[in-house]
Formats: C-alpha cells, structure tokens, sequence
C-alpha cells in the first residue's frame, strides 16, 4: 500500500474570514511537493489547518492520511497519526532541555493507546534512545551541545530551524511539512537545514515544502511544484514550474492562472 | 484499616486516604490553659516547658488575627481544632515496632523505602507525636543528635533551653504563639563542630485525624564548620472540615556552618498551613531555604534568614502552585544586621484555575550593614484566566554605603501556541503543560536532591491531570 496524505476541498476560516478556499493536493510517500505562493496566499494557514491549531477553524473539506480522516483529532494524535510541522516560529519552552523534551515526545508518540494502539514507531529503552539521538545528530552534522540547551531559549533564527530538522529526524514522521522552513536564513544555514532534510528523504517519508522562494528549492529537489493563489491552488507542475516562477515573479504568475478566484489576502 | 482512595485512579491528590487509627489520647476538641496544661503533663516535661507554654497561650490570646495574607484565615475556628493526639505508645527505632496502621501509611508514602536508599536518618511524626525516629550509626558516634523534640527536651536539656524560642520568640506572631502553647514533636538536630551530614536528614509530617491541629516545632543547630541539609514533607487526608498546620522551625547557623532546608509541603486541600521559619546566621555562615508549596487550602509562610554577623549569606528558593481554591501566600525575608552580608530571593510561583499565588517578602538592609548585597526575582506563570497572581516586595533599605541590591519581577502566562506546539510533537494537553509549568520551575528544582525533583515534577504531573481538557 502506498501511504498519502490527502487533502480534499479544503476551505479554512480564521476568526470569521475564510482563508483557504478549496485546496486540492495529494503527497504519496516517497515524495516531495512544494507548496509556493505570495504572501497572504494561505500557505501558512494550511499548514497550521492540518497540525491543527485550534485557531483555524475547518469549515468544509477532508484531511486524510491513509484514508483516515484526521480533523477530528487533536495536533497529538495526528503526531502520532505520523504528522509533522516543522514550525516557521518555533516556540521556546524555557527550562525543557532539547534532550528531555525530544525523550518525552518520542515517548508519546510511540506509546500505544486508545486512540493508536498499535504505533508504527517503536518504543526504545533510554539507551536505545539515546543511540538514535546520537545517530541523528550525526546525520545533521549537529553538535551534542545542543541537547542540554533549552528548547529553543536563545537560539539563533538558524538553530531553530536546525532544532525542527532535528525534531523531524528522531520524530521520524511519515508525512513532513516544512512551513518556509528558509525563512530568516542566510545561504550556509539554509544549505545546513537543506542537507538535513535531504538526508532524511527515502522511500518512505512524504514531504510538503511551504515556500515563499525557489531558493530553497535548489536544494531540496521537488518531485511536484503547487503555486497557491487567494486561497486555491491555481497551478500545478514539475520543477520547471519553480524556475518559471523564479523568472516571471508571481505577478505574471497570477496574470497567466489567475488570482485564486479573489483578490490575494494581502 | 481502611483506605477510602485507589492509588490507581487518576485522582488530583493521591495522599487523601486516611486510616482508622484508634489514638491512645486525644485532648478534647478546643483550646484552653486546661488543654495546654495536659499537654505538658502527659509529656512530663520540666516545670519550665509548662511555663513557657502557658505565657505563649496568653501571648496568643491577646494578639489580634492578622488582617492580611489570606481572607481564609478568618474562617478557622479554634475551637473546632483538637490540639493534641498521641496516636501510639512510645516512639521505635525499627520500623517493625510502629503500630501496623501507621507504618502502612508510611510505606504507602514511601519513607522506608526512601530511608534504606539515600538518607541518613528519618523522623515520622503522625497527628501530635513522632512515631519513629532514626539516624544512621556513623553520624550517631561522631555526635549528631537528630532526634523528635520532646525526647531533646528530656534528653539534652542545656541544649534546648539554650536555644529554644531564641530565633522565634514565642509573642513573635500570632501562630507562633499558638505553636510555643501546644507544640508538639518535630525534630532537633545537632551537627557538632566540622561534621558534614553527606545525606539529607528527613522528617515526615502526616496529619491523619479530622479537624487535627499538628504544631511540630524543629529546632538545628548547626555549629562552626558543620554542614547539614534537612529535608521535610508532609501530607494530609481530604475531609470536608479543615485541618490546622503550624510549625515553628528555628534554625541556628554558626561561624562558617551551612544549612539547606528543603520542604515539600504537599497537604490535602482542606489543611491551613500557618508557618514560622526562621534562621540566625552568623559570620559567614550560609542558610538555604528551598520551600516548595503545593498543597494546603492557604499557606502563609516566608522563611527568612537574619544575617548577624559578617560574611552570612542567605538564599530562599521558593516555589508556590496554587491550584483551584487553594491560595498560597509565600515568599521570605531576609535581614541584613551585619556588613558584607549577602542574600538572594528567587520564588516561582504558578496559578491555575481559581487558584491564587502571592509572594509576599522582605529585604531589609539596616544601618551598618555596609556592603550588603541582594537580588530578589519573583516569576509568576498563570495558566489559564481565572488564576491570579499578586506580589507584594517590602525593602526597607537603612544603609546605602556600598550596598547592592537588586529586584526583578515578571508574570508570564502559558500561551496557546506554545502548546501548539508541544502537541503537534505528539504530548497531550496536560503533558504539554505539565512540560511548561516544570521548565519554568527548572531553576528551582534542580536545586533539590534527585528524587526529591522527581517527586516535585511528579506532583505537578497530577495537580494538571483534571484541571485541563
């Protein structure tokens, strides 16, 4: 079976004001899609929609991931479900050291319940765990200095970004969204999280990359380019869709696809 | 025995069973010099304890309730309180010689246990008297004393009556008067000159009985060089009618001495909890507090630390939660009366529900205290928008030459994106917050021995559990 995660007519509102209209995209495992779009277009939105920030409120659409729908779960259980958000601003949670708090995360997700008794992480003694931790770090290039550093308490714009791949890495998500995962980094740290993401991609892992630029986009290869516009997706493609985005700037973008059937948000 | 809770339910407080214990005397309910006088009497103690006890009960009466900390104070009813309950006969050294009731409560709490791993000795006071009392044999030789009160009074007169009501005089407030009139058990300890106490010393306080008064009154004295560090936790059933707590801790800090007292106050939701705590430090002699607050329906207590001579230092870490209905009114004081004396504050304090934290404490500097240093920082965390906060700092500053000090205060609440963001990494709602609310208390606990913080964030764990959700 090949696993997706499905996204169907979704419409999304936030406090009263319908921002997504309809989205329509469908990431199967094994690849990548990236989202594009100007600012106010709903990407943000759509990746907080389908975490589940209780904020955005769902007004019409499914999320399915493997058929099942998840919008009636909590942001946990869809953690568990096998989703991941790598956050545009990750929180800092003073006093919750990057080791604990990935222990305890791990934990939750791989300890079986009511609402997934059988998990598809496996449950690890510490030591296990902390092997896996090591193997991560290595795969990211990442110092061990960061796993007694609080959560995100004084990282630079870049270390956060970092800490999210990492988060992904141990986390081991089936279905990854990176919202502008690039945002506020320089070349050498967006390389850094590029490689990190790109080590971690395998048969397996199905990825969403929400970006504003083509930037990132030379170095985490999309299989599939979506440019999304006032709330709809108005074009879907290849790579080559980036680039001609690159080129012609999303003015002539709309221009050619229209706006999204109404005016950009912003 | 009977136990009215299942340790296995997910219950907000897993310490209110209670036990049908039948006690060997009970005072009748009330107080009165009638009540103090039986007291002394079935203590037998010396002519001079009887006095004592009797001019603090008048010291008591004549004093006003006090008009601020909590407005529950206003609803106890003294003459609803039984003052004094023996609950067996004699005190063990062995564990297998405490009545079996008593000793279930203690192992369901898990002292013995604690003891064999990683203490050197235990006092287990239930109701009025302290049923078990231990000390390892190597501290013993080389002279420690760590023993209940009553037997210091007997055993090691010139002692206590040196030191006995000195640091906390009895008409030092209204409850510390209550306590000098019917106190009863607590710990004394002893370190001798340049003995260092490797691990804690523990005393349990557990209140089992309704409408129980416990007024333990501890007393350590640490002498030049020594080092101690005493830990105590306490625990009550839940009853629809209110308990009574009020201790009387005197700590005595000699020349270049150290001495940490740590507290757990985990009790039922129904028990007030009126606490003096007081320590005299001499030249440079270091006192730590480390009060951790989460039970009680009010707590006022402020540890303080008066620094006499030059080079003493104090700290107080305080941590209050105040969960629905419960209001913790805590903080410290420290007095500077000598130069070159230094002190820190650092309190945490969270909020949930209807709850209420206040600190309330005291920096004083008083003319000649040349060179004294302090920083005060009070943290509030709120977790919902309900709870309420309030902070009240006195700073009486009499000596400015080359005087240093410093007063930080913030109030944070847990924001819904930051539990966004835990839960989309797969925690629960009370995980995620049980993860914010630990953090924040981070600072604090690591201060305290290992299974102490466990306890501490285990605690925390359960006070989440049924507030959200």
């Amino acid at each position: 079976m090949v696993r997706e995660l499905a996204i169907k007519d979704l419409h999304v509102a936030v406090e009263g004001r319908e921002i997504l209209k309809g989205v329509n995209l469908t990431v199967r495992q094994g690849e990548t899609h990236a989202l594009m779009g100007p600012n106010g277009s709903g990407k943000s939105t759509l990746a907080s929609a389908l975490m589940g920030h209780p904020n955005y409120e769902v007004t019409s659409g499914e999320v399915l991931i493997d058929g099942e729908n998840v919008l009636e779960m909590s942001p946990d259980e869809r953690a568990k479900k096998g989703l991941f958000l790598a956050f545009q601003y990750p929180m800092s949670i003073p006093g919750v050291s990057v080791a604990n708090f990935l222990r305890l995360a791990y934990g939750a997700v791989s300890k079986p319940d009511e609402t997934d008794p059988e998990p598809y992480r496996k449950t690890m003694t510490a030591r296990e765990f902390r092997q896996l931790l090591r193997d991560k770090l290595g795969l990211l290039k990442m110092d061990e200095t960061m796993l007694s550093r609080y959560l995100n308490e004084g990282f630079s714009g870049g270390e956060k970004k970092r800490c999210e791949i990492l988060q992904m890495a141990v986390l081991q998500p089936r279905f990854a969204v990176l919202d502008e995962t690039d945002s506020g980094l320089d070349i050498d740290a967006l390389r850094i999280v590029a490689d990190g993401v790109n080590a971690q991609r395998n048969g397996e892992l199905g990825t969403l990359v929400i970006t504003h630029y083509q930037r990132l986009l030379n170095y985490i290869k999309p299989d599939f380019v979506h440019i999304l516009v006032g709330g709809r997706i108005v074009k879907d493609g290849g790579p080559e869709l980036a680039l001609e985005l690159d080129e012609t700037g999303y003015e002539q973008i709309i221009s050619k696809y229209g706006d999204g059937g109404a005016a950009p948000a912003r | 025995m009977s136990v009215t809770a299942n340790p296995l339910e997910k219950t907000e407080y897993q310490y209110g069973f209670h036990d049908d214990v039948q006690p060997v005397f009970k005072s009748k309910k009330g107080l009165s010099r009638e009540v103090v006088e039986e007291i002394s009497y079935m203590k037998n103690e010396p002519d001079w304890m009887r006095k004592f006890r009797l001019r603090a009960l008048e010291m008591f009466e004549r004093r006003p309730m006090p008009n601020w900390g909590g407005p529950a104070l206003a609803d106890i009813d003294f003459d609803n309180i039984y003052y004094y309950l023996k609950p067996s006969e004699g005190q063990s050294r062995s564990w297998d010689d405490v009545p079996s009731e008593i000793k279930n409560t203690f192992d369901r709490l898990g002292i013995p246990e604690a003891e064999k791993k990683f203490l050197a000795g235990v006092g287990a006071q239930y109701e009025s008297e302290v049923v078990y009392h231990n000390i390892r044999e190597d501290l013993e030789k080389q002279g420690v004393i760590f023993v209940d009160t009553d037997t210091a009074v007997r055993a090691y007169p010139e002692l206590v009556q040196k030191y006995f009501g000195k640091v906390i005089p009895p008409n030092d407030n209204k409850f510390a008067s209550l306590n000098s009139a019917v106190w009863s058990g607590g710990s004394f300890i002893y370190v001798p000159e340049n003995v260092h106490v490797e691990l804690p010393l523990q005393a349990y306080f557990r209140i089992n009985a309704e409408n129980m008064g416990q007024f333990e009154r501890t007393l350590i004295i640490c002498a030049p060089g020594s080092y101690v560090h005493y830990v105590e936790g306490c625990t009550a059933p839940i009853y629809s009618t209110d308990s009574l707590h009020s201790a009387v801790v005197e700590i005595v800090v000699e020349q270049g001495a150290r001495c940490r007292y740590t507290t757990i106050q985990n009790w039922s939701k129904n028990v007030y909890n009126l606490v003096t705590k007081r320590a005299a430090a001499y030249r440079d002699a270091t006192m730590e507090w480390v009060d951790g607050n989460l039970g009680s329906k009010l707590t006022m207590k402020y540890p303080s630390v008066f620094m006499l001579e030059p080079g003493a230092k104090g700290e107080i870490l305080s941590i209050a939660f105040a969960g629905d209905g419960q209001h913790q009114d805590a903080g410290g004081k420290v007095v500077h009366l000598a130069p070159w004396t230094s002190s820190s504050i650092v309190s945490k304090s969270i909020s949930k529900g209807a709850g209420r934290a206040s600190y309330r404490g005291l920096l004083k500097i008083a003319k000649g205290a040349i060179g004294a240093k302090s920083s005060v920082r009070c943290d509030a965390l709120l977790l919902d928008e309900h709870s309420r906060t309030d902070t009240y700092p006195y700073i009486e500053v009499e000596e400015d030459r080359k005087v240093a000090i410093s007063h930080e205060a913030s109030v944070s609440k847990v924001g819904e994106d930051q539990l966004f963001y835990l839960r989309s990494r797969g925690l629960d709602e009370v995980e995620a917050t049980s993860m914010i609310v630990r953090g924040f208390i981070e600072p604090i606990a690591k201060e305290l021995p290992l299974e102490y913080a466990l306890e501490l964030n285990r605690l925390i764990q359960l006070e989440m559990v049924g507030s959200v959700g």
